[in-house]
């Protein structure tokens, strides 16, 4: 008979997800201990593993699916010798027992007419072996193919105590003690481990009766949920190393204000001289105009240089001037001025900020002298931009006051190694100071 | 011999040799055992077992002098040496028999003889040199592994050579002729508090020496100063932060020159001596010269699934190093096996879960941290104490002497240590290691129910006494 595969409660708190992905296409042989799909949560990606075998019938919750309730069916899955014949009657069943609040779905599966078949218990998950909560207002009488019906986690006194203390999650932890029981040291392991082992944050358990007074946790936004995945991967995979060089830009600033002052229309900024910069400076250095791949790098001819924007929704987005060194400062003005109004109410097209080559990150309106900023994969290098301030300068062994502006130069060490780095930056600076070239 | 290659030999027949050897062959191994004295090794013959039965002639001896107390009207007239002692052997070989019964119940072969490492044969199998005990060599042996568990025996020191009749080791002080009227025991570990015990109890006027500032110096503190108190009591003589510096034999009494640390040393004549200064590994003429086999401090070094560097070589219980215990060496070859044959999920040995008893009266027993030590790892402790005198079957029995300890880490409750003494206590340590290898805290213990009326309510209490819920005192 063919079995419902439902959406599993992957935390105690848990009470709806996200489907990421789908491992197994429809007519996949399953076996069981195969990672079928991805879930998505508000604290992890977490995978599913099927404790079934058969094949996969029909996939109810098309992939990027957002919040579906769990317990909702997400698949129906053929036993052996089953044929696509009872598919039709077990898809209707799972639709009659999917939660009421259902999901957006993005596909909706043709139901037919059949007999209702009951979808078989099966053993708990090896992904949660905790009671499951019931947050659906219409809980699902059977247990769900892919989550624990009241299983118990098999852990020592100290383990739980531990964990506890800590805010950990026990049914997170692999437990190395006989029969896979969780002991103290597996705790103590987990925590060393940032938590890490089982996608869990080591504070994972905040919700869960730690928390002091007022504490509250709000839902995060995909904005977020998206920042917080491609940094976290970039810090984790990407090895980074950072150059930092001074600039003088009293020169800059003084053609600034004459460009201000000639054309009323115009209000051109550093940071559009910092772009223009980067846009030349890249075509002078254009091995450091590429990505690290795992078959081989990437080497872009166009010079798009993304702009970090912090969006009014709390948010970071990066428009990208395109093709900045064959753009004139004026044009560079105007284009980043309309980019950075629409990026901060979140109305840009995705190809205004999709791609890009290279990165800006500009704190000097906030005072902030020197910084370090995250590559955003897959460009190799991002540049930190300080504010211009007035600083003792030592010029031939004399001490006098210039306007100084700190760069630091974040870059992938894949792909761009320390002298390249180096020498980039050194043509940035090069340009900055220079700027009758920038107006060229 | 019918069969001559192996996949698991296993030298020493002791509690880590011959239980090695039963695990192996549960798992498959096609097993073989040499021994060259006795299966069950010291522990079944000269040691923990036939030392029981004597102890047990001492307790009886000493019920019979209290019998008054009980209302019993008895007088202990004499102690007839050579039956206790008969009765000890008899023990030790009814037990050794057993053990060859277990062989051959688990199709092991036992060799009588002695084996050495001999180098490599072909395919990486390990050759061994075996005597057979006729001293004929015995052709061809061969196996894939090679367990070392030939065990270890008593240390001696420089100036205090045993002579075997005046001055003995465990071996002769088990087997005595006659009994001394003063007898001298250097050294008071397990081994020498026992026999202190068991020579005072039927007689003898006892003077312990102990070169640490306590005797027991392994237990809890508190533990050592109660039993040196206890014995005191009982009219032995003890000595600690002192040494035995020489021992000269002349017509038949030793003369021992006894040096405090501080103070001036003198001597003292004995009819007896018995050395109880530690343990030595038997690691000689097992051929580990040609091996990467390390011996220090006469123990073979091993990690913690008793690998000895020798790939196929391992080494478990007392010739492997400290804690000298039976039920230890037993469990380490469980483990080195498991290991072996590849039994998944085989944890390692933990030592602060391997309980010690010490069968003097009083009893002593166990497991875990002192609570110096937990203190010196940095545990902030919660202690817990519940003496005899509060237990109603302590009373009952009329043995109101000794007191349950307990440390506990006060952050996370778990139970670090438990140390006993008194009656029965040895009998009562396993309820803590359960405790312990569980990892329970001090909840599941209070919330455990312990029996009336029994001793082991004191065990209860002494967790309730560490949290300030003592109930019965």
């Amino acid at each position: 008979m063919a079995i419902t595969i439902k959406m599993p409660a992957l935390s105690p708190t848990m009470t709806e997800g996200t489907l990421a992905s789908w491992i197994k296409k429809e007519g996949d042989a399953v076996r069981s201990g195969d990672i079928i799909a991805e879930i998505e949560t508000d604290k992890a990606t977490m995978e599913v593993e099927a404790i079934e075998e058969g094949t996969l019938g029909k996939i109810l919750v098309a992939a990027g699916t957002e919040g579906i309730a769990v317990n909702a069916p997400i698949a129906v899955l053929l036993e052996e010798g089953e044929d696509k014949s009872v598919l039709a009657a077990a898809v209707k069943a799972a639709e009659a027992a999917a939660p009421k609040p259902a999901a957006k779905q993005a596909s909706a599966p043709a139901p037919e007419s059949a007999p209702l078949p009951t979808p078989k218990p099966v053993a708990p998950s090896k992904v949660e072996a905790q009671p499951a909560p019931k947050p659906s207002p219409q809980p699902s009488p059977q247990p769900a193919a892919l989550v624990a019906s009241g299983g118990r986690v098999f852990a020592s006194p100290l383990a739980r105590r531990l964990a506890k203390d800590s805010g950990l999650e026990i049914s997170r932890i692999t437990g190395s003690g006989p029969h896979g029981r969780i002991i103290a040291a597996d705790v103590e392991a987990f925590a060393a481990s940032g938590g890490a082992s089982a996608g869990g944050g080591i504070f994972a358990g905040v919700g869960q009766g730690f928390q002091p007074a007022g504490t509250r946790i709000e839902p995060h936004s995909n904005m977020r949920k998206v920042i917080a995945r491609r940094l976290s991967e970039s810090t984790q995979t990407v090895p980074h190393f950072y150059v930092t060089m001074d600039c003088d830009i009293d020169a800059l600033l003084d053609i600034r204000k004459e460009i201000n002052d000639t054309d009323e229309t115009l209000k051109v900024s550093v940071n559009d001289f910092v772009i223009r910069a980067c846009g030349l400076a890249l075509r002078q250095v254009p091995e450091a105009n590429v990505s690290w791949g795992d078959d081989g790098m990437t080497v872009y001819d166009a010079a798009d240089i993304s702009i970090a924007v912090a969006t009014d929704a709390g948010g970071l987005i990066t428009p990208i001037v395109r093709a900045a060194d064959k753009k004139g400062l004026a044009a560079i003005s105007t284009e980043m001025k309309d980019l950075a109004v629409r990026a901060r109410t979140g109305k840009l097209a995705p190809e205004e900020y999709q791609g890009g080559t290279f990165s800006i990150s500009n704190m000097g309106m906030f005072g902030v002298r020197e910084f370090t900023a995250i590559i955003n994969p897959p460009q190799s290098c991002i540049l930190a931009v300080g504010a211009g301030a007035e600083r003792a300068v030592v010029r031939d062994g004399e001490l006098g006051i210039a306007t100084v502006m700190t760069l630091t130069l974040s870059c992938d060490h894949r792909s761009v190694d320390g002298a390249l780095g180096a020498k980039l930056l050194g043509a940035i600076k090069e340009l900055i100071e220079h700027p009758v070239r920038l107006v060229l | 011999m019918a069969d001559t290659t192996f996949d698991l030999i296993v030298i020493g027949g002791g509690p880590g040799g011959y239980v090695s050897a039963i695990r192996a062959a549960q798992l498959g191994l096609k097993t073989a055992v040499v021994e060259r004295e006795h299966m069950g090794g010291i522990c079944l013959n000269w040691g923990c077992i036939p030392t029981k039965a004597l102890l047990r002639t001492a307790e009886v001896a000493h019920l019979i002098e209290r019998a008054d107390d009980f209302g019993i009207k008895a007088k202990l007239e004499s102690v007839d040496l050579k039956k206790v002692v008969a009765r000890s052997r008899a023990i030790a070989g009814q037990l050794s028999k057993g053990v060859s019964g277990l062989m051959k119940k688990n199709k092991i072969t036992v060799i009588d003889g002695h084996a050495r490492l001999d180098g490599l044969g072909a395919g990486g199998v390990r050759k061994l040199a075996v005597t057979g005990a006729d001293g004929k060599a015995l052709e061809g042996i061969t196996a894939k592994n090679v367990i070392i568990a030939t065990g270890a025996r008593a240390r001696a020191l420089p100036g205090l050579e045993p002579d075997g009749k005046h001055i003995v080791t465990y071996k002769e002080a088990m087997v005595p002729a006659t009994m001394p009227k003063r007898l001298l025991v250097i050294g008071s570990g397990a081994i020498g508090i026992e026999f202190a015990s068991f020579y005072s109890d039927l007689g003898a006027d006892v003077t312990v020496v102990e070169v640490m500032d306590r005797i027991l110096p392994v237990e809890d503190a508190d533990i050592s100063a109660f039993a040196e108190r206890a014995f005191k009591k009982q009219g032995l003589t003890i000595h600690t932060a002192t040494s035995v510096t020489s021992l000269k034999v002349d017509k038949g009494k030793v003369t021992a020159e006894i040096a405090p640390k501080e103070g001036k040393a003198r001597k003292e004549t004995f009819d007896r001596v018995i050395l109880a200064v530690g343990i030595i590994g038997n690691v000689e003429d097992l051929g580990l010269e040609k091996t990467k086999v390390r011996v220090e401090k006469g123990h073979i070094q091993i990690n913690q699934w008793g690998e000895t560097g020798e790939t196929g070589v391992y080494a478990i219980g007392d010739v492997a190093g400290p804690p000298w215990l039976a039920h230890k060496a037993s469990h380490e070859g469980v483990v080195c096996v498991e290991r072996i044959a590849g039994v998944a999920g085989v944890h390692p040995l933990d030592v602060t879960n391997t309980p010690g008893c010490t069968y003097c009266r009083p009893q002593v027993a166990s497991v875990g941290l002192t609570e110096a030590k937990a203190k010196e790892l940095g545990h902030d402790v919660k202690v817990g104490k519940f003496p005899f005198i509060g237990n109603g079957k302590a009373i009952a029995l009329g043995e109101t002497d000794g007191f349950v300890k307990t440390v506990f880490d006060s952050k996370t409750g778990a139970l670090l240590g438990a140390h006993l003494i008194g009656a029965e206590v040895t009998e009562l340590i396993q309820g803590f290691v359960v405790a312990k290898t569980l990892e329970t805290t001090e909840a599941e213990l209070m919330a455990s129910v312990f029996p009336h009326p029994t001793l082991s309510e004191m065990m209860h209490e002494s967790v309730l006494d560490a949290y300030g819920r003592v109930v019965h005192i």
